[in-house]
């Protein structure tokens, strides 16, 4: 165990998993991470590699989009308007199923600017093919990223993942991290046999066009990929969890469920917060339960609505919105739990590093077991306010 | 049943399968004589179906019409007016 | 242009082309509805009532007479008989013919014979005037351009409503 920052817990298990090309723009909270790779670079610690300074997002994931066609491992970190910035191309690669591998630390979106956390970012990739997976500290982080070289670069996959991380509230921190040792990852991950190689001899068109009569083919085999990724993460995730003795579970961590009466559903860095208030709170006799969503794409439908198969009140919170309609965790949920007669209260919270504290998610759960608040979407946390022409 | 490539991938060459030579309703005929031989006409084809070959020491155009949409570009561009514009048989015969 | 001129005359008219291979020269087919109702349908035209024929050479690469109905017509750019049309593509469905690359070649200068088969099908159909044709046109284009067309449409019309259907 090592204190190590956020950022090095991601730049070090990047490293030991040996990427070609490693392509960035910096862009707070991220920057670090491709700094530190950077370094490791300049260092001559990367075999095998290059590390290319690109003059946007855009030009780092275009950089990676033809790295990875060649066959080689690669890697970016990004966050909010940057990863917009990314969108148009990380959708290319995931049509070209190349399986690039980027960090996401999550912060909120533009305007009003804002640099601080919340999930807004990540959430708005939701549709681009991409695994999405939450993290809820750097030791996860850690441990995810060379799973994700192994899920994403299994031939029954071959996809973009994307590891969301909080930006600050776990970049920025300080926490002890079981690093890994190069023996170790060489001997977990095997290197990427891509099944088809872009070449200067053996030049290939990746993502061509397709007209009306046979582009529909296409996205159902997309669909189906990431669909096939359920069951390889699930065996990757098991593989990880008897090759480290780290058990981070599968696509969700259901924990005090069962005989639970209401249970909250969250996802990120929050969690270690939410799981502490639910273990008070069964301290004191409250049936309550957590379900730690990990896994957002491909969504893990069956396992919530296992997991809920006994509770009543469900109550999602989570950063981020889709404005006109509801938070996107608890669209999902409901999509879920469709035909299930369960109550469902979703919140949205901490959005632009707004800090949530302990007697806010209290307040929240106490709120909804004692039916103060109706099901549906609420804002919490939020301060009294009227809009007036400046 | 139909087969698809993973990521929409592609050879090389396999469009040239796809021959668009019927698609114009003009082709362009070069005049030996009076081509020096200057590619203008080949860097301006936007189909690539033009080729400046040499013959003894003589330096001509030469027309590829299994894909020439007859778009004149050629034509337009030859600085020895050697290029001219001949509508196909299969529409001239109609005229008659 | 038909559907232009086609709402002039009180129709309700949607017209829309196949999308995305609009080069010179690629075989594409091209739709119309003419109705009397607001019209809802967009899918392209499985059934027709009347196909049109711009350049005889699609024959070879499109089944032109498919899904046209049993008292549809079919009007084509051909410069030999109807009967002979019907040979070609070997249909049992009514063909009407007319050498439309020699008019326009006459007229235009120019094997486009878009404008002349919008003639032809004013005349063959009677569903569209051709006064109504004519003033579209002189919308649509100026000038010698226009007057081309005009005479074009005419020729093309006036053919058509002395040929026998």
């Amino acid at each position: 165990m090592k204190v190590v920052r956020g950022f090095y817990s991601v730049a070090h298990a990047v490293k030991t998993c040996r990427p070609n090309v490693i392509s960035a723009y910096p862009i707070t909270p991220q920057t670090e991470i491709v700094e530190n790779l950077a370094a490791m670079y300049a260092n001559g610690e990367l075999e095998n590699c290059v590390y290319i300074t690109a003059e946007s997002e855009f030009s780092a994931a275009s950089i990676l989009v033809g790295a990875s066609a060649t066959g080689a491992r690669t890697f970016t970190a990004t966050c909010s308007q940057g990863l917009i910035l990314m969108s148009e191309v990380l959708i290319n690669a995931a049509g070209m199923r190349l399986p690039i591998v980027l960090v996401n630390t999550n912060r909120a979106l533009s305007a009003p600017l804002s640099i601080w956390n919340d999930h807004q970012d990540s959430m708005f990739m939701r549709d681009a093919g991409i695994i999405q997976v939450y993290v809820e500290n750097n030791q996860e982080a850690h441990d995810l990223i060379p799973q994700a070289y192994k899920i994403a670069e299994n031939s029954k996959v071959l996809l973009p993942f994307m590891i969301c991380m909080d930006g600050y509230k776990l970049t920025h921190a300080y926490e002890p991290v079981d690093l890994h040792s190069q023996e170790m990852i060489d001997e977990f991950l095997p290197p990427y046999e891509p099944v088809a190689k872009l070449s200067v001899d053996k030049p290939l068109t990746f993502g061509s066009y397709a007209p009306p009569h046979i582009y529909m083919e296409f996205r159902v085999a997309l669909q189906n990929a990431i669909e096939r990724a359920r069951k390889v993460m699930e065996d990757v995730f098991k593989e990880w969890a008897e090759f480290t003795g780290r058990d981070w579970k599968s696509h969700i961590s259901a924990e005090n469920v069962d005989d639970a009466e209401l249970a909250v559903i969250t996802l990120g860095s929050i969690t270690s917060l939410v799981r502490d208030v639910v273990e008070s709170l069964r301290r004191e006799g409250k049936k309550v339960g957590l379900i730690k969503l990990r896994t957002f794409r491909p969504f893990p439908n069956d396992e919530i609505r296992k997991a809920l198969k006994n509770v009543n009140k469900v109550i999602v919170l989570e950063r981020a919105v889709s404005f006109g309609n509801e938070g996107q965790v608890a669209i999902e949920v409901k999509n879920a739990l469709y035909g299930k007669s369960k109550e469902i209260y979703s919140f949205a919270i901490g959005l632009g590093g707004r800090d949530v504290p302990r007697e806010l998610i209290v307040k929240i759960i106490d709120n909804v077991m004692q039916g103060k608040v109706k099901q549906g979407f609420h804002f919490e946390g939020v301060q009294e306010f009227k809009e007036v022409i400046p | 049943m139909i087969e698809i490539t993973i990521g929409a991938i592609s050879r090389p060459m396999e469009a040239k399968k796809n021959k668009t030579g019927d698609w114009g309703t003009e082709y362009p005929i070069v005049d030996v004589e009076k081509c020096s031989g200057c590619r203008s006409c080949e860097m301006f084809c936007p189909d690539l179906c033009v080729e400046v070959v040499k013959e003894n020491k003589k330096k001509y155009a030469v027309f590829n019409y299994d894909y020439c949409k007859g778009c004149g570009v050629c034509a337009f561009v030859c600085p020895e007016n050697a290029i001219r514009m001949e509508v196909k048989e299969i529409y001239k015969l109609e005229v008659e | 242009m038909l559907a232009v001129a086609g709402f002039k005359e009180g129709y309700y008219t949607l017209s829309f082309p196949t999308f995305g291979a609009e080069k010179r020269g690629t075989p594409v087919a091209s739709f119309l509805r003419l109705s009397d109702k607001p019209i809802v349908l967009r899918d392209e035209i499985y059934y027709p009532d009347y196909v049109v024929v711009l350049d005889p050479t699609v024959v070879e690469s499109v089944e032109v007479d498919k899904g046209l109905k049993e008292n549809g017509l079919l009007i084509a750019n051909y410069p030999k008989s109807a009967e002979e049309f019907k040979k070609l593509i070997s249909t049992d469905r009514k063909v009407v013919t007319i050498n439309a690359t020699k008019m326009a070649m006459e007229i235009l200068g120019r094997p486009i014979t878009n404008t002349a088969m919008v003639g032809a099908f004013a005349g063959a159909t009677k569903l569209i005037k051709l006064e109504t044709l004519k003033e579209t046109i002189y919308e649509w284009f100026k000038g010698e351009i226009a007057d081309k067309n005009a005479k074009l449409v005419e020729d093309a019309c006036k053919y058509m409503l002395e040929v026998k259907i």
